[in-house]
């Protein structure tokens, strides 16, 4: 592939992969969307959160899974950095702690596509940083 | 893993944190690396809230923060002490309801002098995360400059998810490699 050096270079990048995609049905409703949000304050970004967040984003684009990777603040759980919150379509968010790149693995294989829970839950009574 | 901001890029990605809970629409961030004068420096402005003078003697006190998830705040701190550990300074200016900027100076040659490390992939995720904020980048070395905002990468991108593949790999290749190019 050639060097992406100039604005106009990324505008005939994206004029080839608009002709390509079909345009997603979900793109709308963000509600039918897989939500993930890594943990990016400073106890998260010692830890290696921006590495996850590459993982999240790289491997769920492969694997064709419609989500929605953002960053968030701390959530107080600095001891088990780094964390993501996963929200299912029409369910509760959930909190997974001490996220490697082989637990990520498992929450999209497990939790993300089957449904399945599994472990490294961080049991609490959730509310998210902005309520 | 070890507890220790590594790289600039990794200051970045945490100080932007602080503007975007100011409420900031409008980040700047310039990094220059000057190896002729023996100098790194890399500066972030913000158009947030602000602090005032009292709030901003305590920002690099590690024991304050304004956040109440946890009751310290290491993002500031981490970054003097680097700073200072490569033989620079630290300064934060700031004004109520106009903005912060902090400005981290290093000795370029300093052993203790923070890698740049990934600033491409740090800038693609902060756009990624915060579709309404505007970020301006410049990196300037001996060599030149270079700089872009992201509505510029927007407005030749518009249509497309900044999240499909292609387009994520044509955006860090551009930052990558303009980068590279002064260098």
């Amino acid at each position: 592939m050639s060097k992406i050096t100039s604005l106009a270079d990324l505008k005939r990048i994206k004029e080839e992969v608009q002709s390509k995609i079909k345009l997603r049905e979900n793109s709308d409703n963000p509600e039918q969307l897989v939500q993930i949000k890594v943990g990016m304050a400073t106890c998260g970004i010692a830890s290696g959160a921006k590495e996850i967040l590459k993982y999240f984003v790289e491997e769920l684009e492969q694997q064709a899974v419609d989500a929605i990777v953002t960053q968030t603040g701390c959530m107080g759980y600095c001891y088990a950095e780094p964390t993501v919150e996963v929200i299912l379509p029409n369910s509760e968010p959930v909190v997974f702690g001490f996220v490697n790149k082989h637990k990520a693995e498992e929450i999209i294989d497990t939790y993300i596509k089957k449904g399945k829970l599994i472990d490294g839950i961080i049991p609490i009574t959730f509310k998210t940083i902005d309520e | 893993m070890s507890l220790i901001m590594k790289t600039l890029s990794d200051h970045i990605l945490d100080i932007i944190q602080n503007s975007i809970r100011a409420g900031a629409t409008l980040i700047e961030i310039m990094v220059e690396e000057n190896k002729m004068n023996d100098i790194c420096i890399l500066q972030i402005s913000d158009n947030g809230c602000g602090m005032d003078k009292k709030t901003m003697e305590q920002a690099t006190d590690p024991f304050f923060t304004t956040r109440k998830t946890r009751r310290v705040g290491l993002g500031l701190p981490l970054l003097k002490q680097n700073a200072e550990r490569a033989n620079g300074k630290f300064i934060i200016t700031s004004e109520v309801n106009k903005g912060t900027t902090v400005k981290a100076v290093f000795q370029y040659s300093n052993v203790d002098r923070p890698e740049l490390g990934d600033i491409w992939n740090t800038i693609y995720f902060t756009m990624l995360g915060n579709e309404n904020l505007e970020l301006k980048y410049e990196h300037r070395t001996n060599k030149g400059s270079f700089k872009f905002s992201s509505a510029e990468i927007k407005s030749n991108i518009e249509g497309v998810s900044m999240q499909q593949a292609e387009i994520r790999t044509a955006i860090i290749d551009f930052i990558k490699s303009n980068i590279k190019n002064i260098q």
